[in-house]
């Protein structure tokens, strides 16, 4: 029992741990600002409940186990709201994102002969 | 050992929003990994604070996520209202 916890744990914490890179490698790497957004909110919705119920998971019950529980809800509700009024503010703040295909042969990789 | 590989993982996030955030493209790219390495910085004072067995961390972590959420949303708003961000060098054709 406790090494399937054990498991569980570890589990969370690894995929969180790679979806953290994921989204930062992402936000280095990735052409404009709204795909970059999309990168990191997506990645960052998913990666810090994993990290935090891995955490819990290694816990025993205690007060600490909500106190997680509680910035794992505040990160679920703030992070979308943070990142949609991020886009928002490119967006009506004169920072079109690129579309169709003159951007494609700005950027000059063959992703544009597809 | 999986926490040390999260913790790892946590760090070298953080290291890649802090290049981010020094030669971003514009002050969104900017405000962005601000905003990623804020959150990442609630992480690692969860796992770490765990780690290290240190007194009341989460109570920290929870405050630090409460304030990167209002200065993230203050930023925005403030960016939203003025004209400030209207800089000929934020288009990534350059990289």
């Amino acid at each position: 029992m406790s090494s399937a916890i054990d498991l569980l744990s570890g589990f969370c914490l690894l995929s969180g741990g790679l979806l953290c890179i994921t989204g930062g490698v992402g936000l280095l790497r990735l052409p404009d600002f709204f795909s970059r957004v999309h990168a990191v909110g997506l990645t960052e919705t998913l990666a810090a409940p994993l990290l935090l119920v891995g955490l819990m998971l290694e816990m025993g019950w205690s007060l600490d186990l909500f106190k997680i529980l509680m910035i794992m809800i505040l990160v679920l509700a703030t992070n979308p709201t943070a990142t949609h009024a991020m886009a928002k503010a490119a967006l009506h703040g004169g920072h079109p994102p690129k579309l169709g295909d003159a951007s494609d042969e700005a950027q000059g990789d063959a992703s544009s002969k597809a | 050992m999986a926490l040390s590989a999260a913790i790892v993982a946590v760090l070298v996030t953080m290291v890649l929003a802090l290049i981010r955030a020094f030669e971003g493209f514009s002050a969104y790219d900017r405000m962005l990994a601000a905003n990623l390495f804020g959150t990442k910085t609630v992480l690692l004072i969860a796992l770490g604070g765990y780690a290290l067995s240190w007194h009341s961390f989460l109570d920290i972590a929870l405050l630090y996520a409460m304030v990167n959420y209002v200065g993230t949303i203050a930023v925005m708003r403030f960016f939203d209202d003025s004209g400030l961000t209207s800089d000929p060098n934020s288009d990534v054709d350059g990289s």
